[in-house]
């Protein structure tokens, strides 16, 4: 009962303590544990039975005695606070104010678990963002309501990339550009201040630091307030979508410490691990969060989703990037090698994928050729990386001469469809006309993906514009 | 109905006293919110209950009523274009009834019991009536006609009484006889338990996909069982979502189950705008979505495996073709997992319980063409996806569901990565049923066994010829080994790759498939005799009709196949030009 506190333990350890029945206690409710210091700790119910309670807490357990510890069971989920005013704020994992100011003014409250969106309500996302990153738009588009994860690695420059497309994400739809009210939710789990701190100055920059909501569990924070932060995250990323009719655009970094923490307190409640330790329901744990992106009937808002994940050791079967790959509608995978080339964004196509995509293109919504073009690409390039490996044993030299236009397609691909700015914001026409000049240099019995229609239509201007530039002395 | 109290909560996995009187697998609502629970273990006093729907803020104290029967699914007409969850909860309804979002304790009725039927009955008094007879038809949907089957397990007798053709709802009575049963339009029937038929029958006749790598050199029967292992991003859920929209099934149960919550929008948005090639409607009209997606309750997940194959049993029993998609399969054996694992059970390989083969088994041997109780024939064919973890098929629930499919479409990461789809592999898929299937295609088309084994033999050529090229380059081959690499890759981009967004190539008759076929493997006969007479490989391969031979599966629709037999008679007409060109440069 809300008040009522109960002093004693029965047991101690990691993030579980089980005390004794003294009430009736609901499983999955929040509960407050004051150890000897005095601090007061959340945790939840994840056991409860006639005679005990087990109670994993959200934040360090150092102190906790067994006599002298009191338990306060509150009667209720844990809840978030919301309202207008969290735009601009910043928050602990558990949804506290961390930036020094009061609590937000309201008399709202959510249950952080969220609840499941039926199937039948939701609606299908086909509005296209325009990210002005050619691999992106041109190649694994990126749609209002997806939830496409970067898959990274150490030292890669994911975060960069993310904040670029926080910065150029925009809406073109053929009546012309809307002004639709829009936020950023963005959750950092067991991260660096400094990379915290580059996405706030990022945010600060291109002026949308009154828009976003941060949830700060830093690095330096328990690992186990982490399970609770892209909850929280979630849960003001569904109010202003749902309630407040938003276009929301959430960052999560880095999700593989969220799963840490999940792994961490598995095992201290001894369950049976599945692969590499984590638990059998990661996968569901997971969904849980995920599958809170999309759009539903009755709101005009949307929750798109970028999660970023570091794979230990750049190694995609990893049960982390696997299984996130498994629920969420493709994944954006950052390459070391390509990055060691000095190629940024450095986006691994052919391992890229957007599931949304085959909706969201095409005419009316991007350009006609879109589908093609891509297609194209595609097979031209993953002929591309056979071609290298070939080259690689016999020597360029020896290649045929269609191979040696593959191999020269490949570099040219790399250095001008792949390579831009970190401010440099591509139009989607400018992006698919790049494709066409590239996909010029090889010959026309070649592209078969593409409709000879549009071969007609869009492959003579491409070789115009490429003669044009050879003639103006300009290398193409 | 016997009330117990519940013990101890832990998750989805609750534990309560006082239902010794109740049995296993027994339903129970469990707690005030009467959340929808089944016993899996009785153990003295105690009974395990295994929790449908999200059961934060269950109390021990609170009180469990076990209803003293199986889990079980509504029956009736109304299922076709229908979406429920993994207990058939109408999501549609619920949706209506409490928003967009599902809160545990939502209850709804899977079928509208205040909906009338137009109902002809088929028999009359003095009838002598067993299960598996015909009591009356209903046109469902335009398409469908339901079939009232007496249900499996009744008492026969002679029916005593009958209502004349009408509109019911499905609760009114409509046949009555001398054994004391008042037959209704509505049954129930536990979802574990197969329902019974008369005999199993041989796989004989090809489930037509449309996919022409599937049918052509990987065939599956109706009645068939098949598995679709795939890395995530290589195309399992969009090769079920094409043979949904396109397989000449007469019904199709698509399971979702913990998949993404999109995907199942996605078929909801687009299933009721495709029309049917051979019927010309709608195909929603002859769907049934089972959605229990990633986020919804595990124990939910694991049911609705069953919950699927048991509507697909109910139709299949009108004497339908019917095809299950089980998309995922591994998911399902994830919830097995999961649930293991709260009961605390000893685990076997990768912490899975030890008798997931058991229940694999226990699945796919509900698949079939059997003879059904009513004497006509049917079948259940099943389509199961199977999410390997790392894209590696040695893991447990790969390996387990290859012993009891018969049909394998390993999808491969490289296609997928070139976006070639559907990126089945030629090199791991195998089918069983290509014996059995042989009889059917050889009476359309003589010469099938032939095409399939030549055009197996040139993939399997080729693979062989792709090991020397990644060592020493295509160059150092010969021009007739070079050349069987150029007919590969027809076979590949002209056949194989089929775009399921193309309004021409997204579903390909027979007839069609055959013929593309035929065309490349004219190619092939023609250019070897001209690589053995000394034509050197460029000037075949500068042939206009290679290009074409590549479009030919998007440029010409299924009903215009004489334009495909004309671009075969022009490969003849461009090789003997060929010839000509040669002879007459030989002699200037």
């Amino acid at each position: 009962m809300k008040g009522l506190e109960h002093t004693g333990l029965i047991h101690a350890e990691g993030p579980i303590v089980i005390a004794a029945r003294t009430e009736t206690v609901g499983y999955g409710e929040l509960v407050a544990v004051r150890g000897r210091d005095g601090g007061r700790r959340i945790g939840r119910v994840v056991e409860t039975s006639l005679k005990a309670v087990a109670v994993q807490l959200f934040a360090a357990n150092t102190g906790l005695t067994i006599d002298e510890t009191s338990v306060e069971y509150l009667g209720k989920p844990l809840e978030l606070r919301v309202g207008l005013d969290m735009l601009g704020r910043i928050f602990d994992g558990l949804g506290r104010p961390a930036d020094g100011y009061p609590e937000i003014l309201t008399n709202e409250f959510r249950d952080v678990n969220g609840a499941p969106i039926n199937p039948a309500a939701r609606v299908y996302p086909k509005d296209f963002i325009q990210t002005g990153v050619s691999a992106i738009d041109g190649m694994n588009t990126l749609i209002r309501g997806q939830k496409l994860p970067l898959f990274s690695g150490n030292g890669l420059p994911h975060n960069r990339l993310a904040a670029q497309i926080v910065r150029q994400a925009k809406i073109i739809s053929t009546e012309g550009a809307k002004d639709e009210p829009f936020a950023i939710v963005f959750a950092a789990m067991g991260i660096k201040y400094d990379v915290a701190r580059y996405f706030q100055d990022s945010f600060e920059k291109s002026g949308v630091l009154s828009r976003v909501v941060m949830f700060f569990s830093l690095a330096d924070s328990p690992s186990i307030e982490r399970l609770v932060t892209p909850k929280s995250a979630l849960t003001a990323a569904e109010y202003l979508a749902y309630e407040k009719n938003m276009h929301v655009l959430v960052v999560m970094t880095d999700m593989t410490n969220y799963c840490e923490a999940l792994r961490e307190v598995s095992a201290s409640r001894g369950e049976v691990p599945s692969r590499k330790g984590y638990p059998g329901y990661l996968y569901s744990d997971l969904a849980a969060l995920y599958e809170r992106a999309g759009k539903i009937e009755g709101s005009s808002g949307s929750i798109t989703q970028i999660p970023i994940l570091s794979m230990p050791n750049d190694d995609v079967t990893n049960p982390i990037p696997d299984l996130t790959g498994y629920i969420t509608e493709g994944q954006i995978s950052i390459d070391r090698e390509l990055f060691e080339k000095g190629i940024y964004p450095p986006i691994a196509v052919l391992p890229s994928l957007s599931r949304l995509m085959k909706d969201g293109i095409g005419p009316g919504m991007t350009r006609e050729d879109h589908k093609d073009v891509s297609s194209q690409l595609f097979a031209c390039y993953a002929r591309v990386k056979n071609v290298r490996n070939l080259a690689a044993i016999i020597g360029e030299e020896e290649l045929a001469p269609l191979d040696k236009q593959y191999l020269r397609f490949g570099e040219r691909f790399e250095a001008e469809f792949l390579l831009q700015g970190e401010d440099e914001n591509r139009s989607i026409g400018e992006t698919l006309d790049l494709g066409w000049k590239l996909l010029a240099c090889l010959p026309r019995t070649e592209l078969i993906r593409v409709s000879k229609k549009l071969i007609e239509q869009y492959l003579p201007r491409a070789v115009e514009n490429a003669e044009a530039a050879r003639a103006a002395g300009v290398e193409v | 109905m016997i009330t117990g109290r519940i013990t101890r909560v832990a998750g989805p996995v609750v534990q309560a006293e006082g239902l010794g009187g109740a049995g296993l697998y027994d339903v129970v609502e469990v707690g005030d919110m009467r959340l929808v629970g089944e016993i899996i273990r009785m153990d003295d006093k105690t009974a395990t209950i295994q929790v449908y729907e999200e059961n934060t803020g269950m109390k021990p104290g609170e009180p469990a009523v076990s209803l003293g029967r199986p889990l079980s699914v509504t029956l009736g007409p109304g299922l076709l274009g229908k979406i429920y969850d993994g207990m058939q909860r109408p999501l549609d309804m619920l949706k209506k009834a409490s928003g967009s979002f599902i809160r545990a304790g939502d209850k709804g009725k899977s079928l509208d019991h205040a909906q009338k039927w137009p109902t002809k009955l088929t028999v009359k008094v003095g009838d002598d009536i067993k299960p598996g007879s015909l009591i009356a038809t209903i046109q469902e949907t335009q398409l469908t006609e339901h079939r009232v089957i007496m249900p499996p397990g009744l008492k026969p007798g002679k029916v005593t009484k009958v209502l004349p053709d009408g509109d019911y709802d499905l609760d009114t009575p409509i046949v009555f006889t001398d054994s004391g049963l008042a037959l209704k339009l509505m049954q129930y029937w536990p979802v574990r338990l197969p329902r019974p038929t008369n005999k199993r029958l041989p796989p004989t006749e090809p489930l037509m996909t449309g996919l022409r790598v599937i049918d052509m050199l990987f065939p599956i029967s109706k009645g068939g069982t098949s598995a679709v292992p795939g890395a995530f991003g290589t195309g399992k859920t969009m090769t079920q979502h094409a043979i949904a929209k396109y397989c000449d099934a007469d019904i199709i149960v698509y399971v979702g189950c913990g998949e993404r919550g999109n995907e199942m929008t996605e078929v909801l948005s687009e299933f009721p705008h495709l029309v049917d090639p051979r019927t010309g409607r709608s195909i929603m009209e002859r769907t049934i979505l089972i959605a229990n997606t990633s986020n919804m309750p595990v124990a939910a997940r694991e049911v609705s495996i069953y919950t699927g194959i048991t509507l697909a049993e109910y139709y299949r029993d009108m004497g339908y073709d019917v095809a299950v998609m089980a998309d995922s399969t591994s998911r399902w054996a994830e919830a097995l997992r999961e649930l293991s694992g709260r009961l605390e059970e000893m685990p076997a390989e990768e912490g899975f319980p030890a008798y997931l083969p058991t229940r694999l088994a226990e699945f796919y041997e509900r698949g079939g063409r059997v003879e059904t109780q009513s004497g006509k024939p049917g079948s259940v064919s099943i389509i199961g996806a199977v999410s390997p973890p790392g894209g590696d098929f040695s893991e447990p629930v790969t390996q387990h569901t290859k012993r009891f499919i018969r049909c394998f479409w390993g999808l491969d990461k490289d296609l997928a990565y070139a976006r070639h789809y559907p990126a089945i592999s030629w090199i791991d898929s195998y089918s069983e049923y290509v014996d059995d299937l042989r009889e059917w295609w050889e009476k359309m088309d003589p010469t099938w066994s032939d095409t399939r084994a030549k055009t197996m033999e040139i993939l399997k050529k080729e693979q062989r010829l792709e090991q020397i090229v990644r060592l020493i380059g295509p160059d150092a081959l010969p021009d007739d080994q070079r050349l069987i690499l150029v007919v590969a890759d027809l076979i590949k981009n002209g056949f194989l790759q089929q775009n399921s967004f193309d309004d021409v190539d997204k579903y390909c008759t027979p007839q069609k498939q055959m013929l593309l076929l035929a065309a490349i493997l004219e190619f092939h006969k023609k250019a070897e005799a001209a690589v053995k007479s000394g034509t050197p490989l460029a000037m075949i391969t500068a042939l206009p009709i290679r290009e074409r031979l590549s479009r030919l599966k998007s440029e010409i629709p299924n009903e215009r196949l004489d334009d495909i037999r004309a671009a075969t008679r022009e490969i003849a007409v461009q090789f003997d030009e060929l010839q000509r060109r040669k002879a007459g440069e030989a002699t200037r």
